[in-house]
């Protein structure tokens, strides 16, 4: 995903000027990072040269003079070629929390064994279940403050679903976490297995 | 119920060192836990840890085997139980996983079941039951009876009937356990407007991490004892033997 298919789709409303596309992608999208002035305006400009935008002509409306931009076909095109595209299903793990369980209970084997005494040898041993029970509240505090966005007084569909979604995928990390939480003494075995 | 005027800084609800047993097994020992008004409270836990059961002795539908429940700073637990019965009909809503709405009646009749029991003349129950139909989106269902509605419509009648006679507070234990999981928002969503609104308490028994986060706070039930993260509800009885344990259990269940 770029940024300039989501402008191309902005811009299939009809032509539009950089500061209204980025207040669009950010009312469309309200949990997301709100985009860069900035961004907007360097990726217009690529997807000029790249001849999937056109300069249509500028207003200035009383105020500072804006140059507007149209979708070309070609535009058009490469915008629903990727719509149709299916998204690799997260091709490779690497989630920073099974990374930390697996790193704390490697970093224990050292300390049980006695061997790989480099140093620190005064810190305190890692604690996998403490760190899961310590991530499981940031999680759950992470999701009151999403639910509490959502069941806002007025709250729109946009609002609710881009909160949905994140509640979703903290959801499943806390599931994860659950069963994580239940089997470390076997994943500690074999993690430290000679 | 009339606050006594040194009650009126206590609690809405406290329990304190609770124990329950059923049978030869014990379900709950030593909970603690205590609520303010218009707060929710989401009650977490795996199953079989005593969620369930702190729920009912809270609310008065069981009577512990000791420790203490006090609504308004005034015990509840030593009423006799038709006194508390009553308490449960005026000052609480109660809501289960599976609505428990009379299969006979229809949702406004239903609905207007708590007022009619305390007293109230029918046309103006049916006014205020129609009116909550309405709050909860169903009023278009007011005719039908449960067997007639979806599970999540029969929800929102739960609901309805819950709020119908404006309690202190609703409990509800796993409310959304029997819905899909765009119903269980819709509902969810529908509660928390409506307890906040009206600055009623929920006490909300689930384990499912979705639902809790539509509350305040949450405390986690382990072992028949409550932990509480904010430390309002004071400790654990047997924090000292099980802490060990519980703070590698926590990860158990959402």
């Amino acid at each position: 995903m770029s940024t300039s298919h989501v402008l191309l789709g902005l811009l299939a409303a009809g032509p539009s000027h950089g500061y209204d596309l980025k207040r669009r992608h950010d009312e469309r999208f309200p949990q997301a990072r709100p985009l860069a002035y900035g961004q907007v305006y360097s990726t217009l400009q690529r997807m000029v040269r790249d001849g999937l935008a056109e300069v249509e002509g500028s207003e200035s409306d009383g105020g500072p003079e804006r140059t507007t931009y149209r979708r070309t076909e070609e535009g058009a095109r490469t915008l629903h070629r990727w719509l149709a595209e299916v998204a690799p299903p997260a091709p490779f793990v690497a989630n920073e929390i099974f990374t930390k369980v697996v790193v704390a209970l490697l970093s224990g084997a050292d300390r049980a064994g006695g061997a790989g005494r480099q140093g620190g040898d005064d810190a305190p041993a890692p604690d996998p279940a403490a760190y899961l029970h310590a991530q499981r509240a940031a999680h759950m505090a992470r999701m009151r403050e999403l639910t509490a966005v959502k069941t806002a007084p007025g709250a729109d569909l946009s609002t609710v679903l881009s909160a949905d979604y994140a509640l979703s995928h903290l959801d499943a990390d806390l599931r994860w976490m659950a069963d994580a939480a239940q089997r470390l003494d076997a994943l500690a075995q074999e993690v430290q297995a000679p | 119920m009339s606050a006594s005027p040194t009650a009126s800084a206590a609690p809405l609800l406290a329990a304190r060192g609770l124990h329950l047993s059923h049978g030869a097994t014990p379900a709950l020992r030593g909970a603690s836990l205590t609520v303010s008004a218009g707060e929710t409270v989401a009650v977490t836990g795996p199953s079989g840890s005593g969620k369930s059961s702190l729920l009912h002795c809270m609310s008065g539908i069981l009577r512990p085997d000791s420790g203490e429940v006090r609504l308004d700073g005034e015990r509840l637990d030593t009423l006799p139980e038709e006194r508390r019965s009553a308490l449960r009909r005026t000052e609480f809503g109660i809501v289960f996983q599976f609505g428990q709405l009379v299969p006979e009646l229809t949702a406004l009749d239903n609905t207007a079941l708590p007022l009619l029991l305390g007293g109230a003349r029918r046309k103006e129950a049916q006014e205020t039951a129609g009116a909550w139909l309405e709050r909860f989106g169903v009023r278009g269902q007011a005719g039908l009876r449960p067997g007639e509605m979806s599970g999540g419509q029969a929800q929102r009648v739960a609901l309805a009937r819950a709020l119908v006679t404006g309690p202190r507070a609703v409990f509800a234990d796993e409310p959304t356990g029997a819905l899909d999981s765009l119903a269980a928002e819709q509902v969810m969503t529908a509660l928390v407007h409506a307890v906040r609104e009206s600055g009623t308490a929920l006490l909300l028994v689930t384990h499912d991490a979705r639902t809790a986060a539509f509350a305040e706070r949450e405390v986690t039930v382990l072992d028949g004892t409550v932990h509480d993260p904010s430390g309002r509800s004071g400790p654990p009885a047997a924090a000292s033997a099980t802490g060990g344990a519980a703070a590698r259990r926590t990860g158990e269940d959402a």
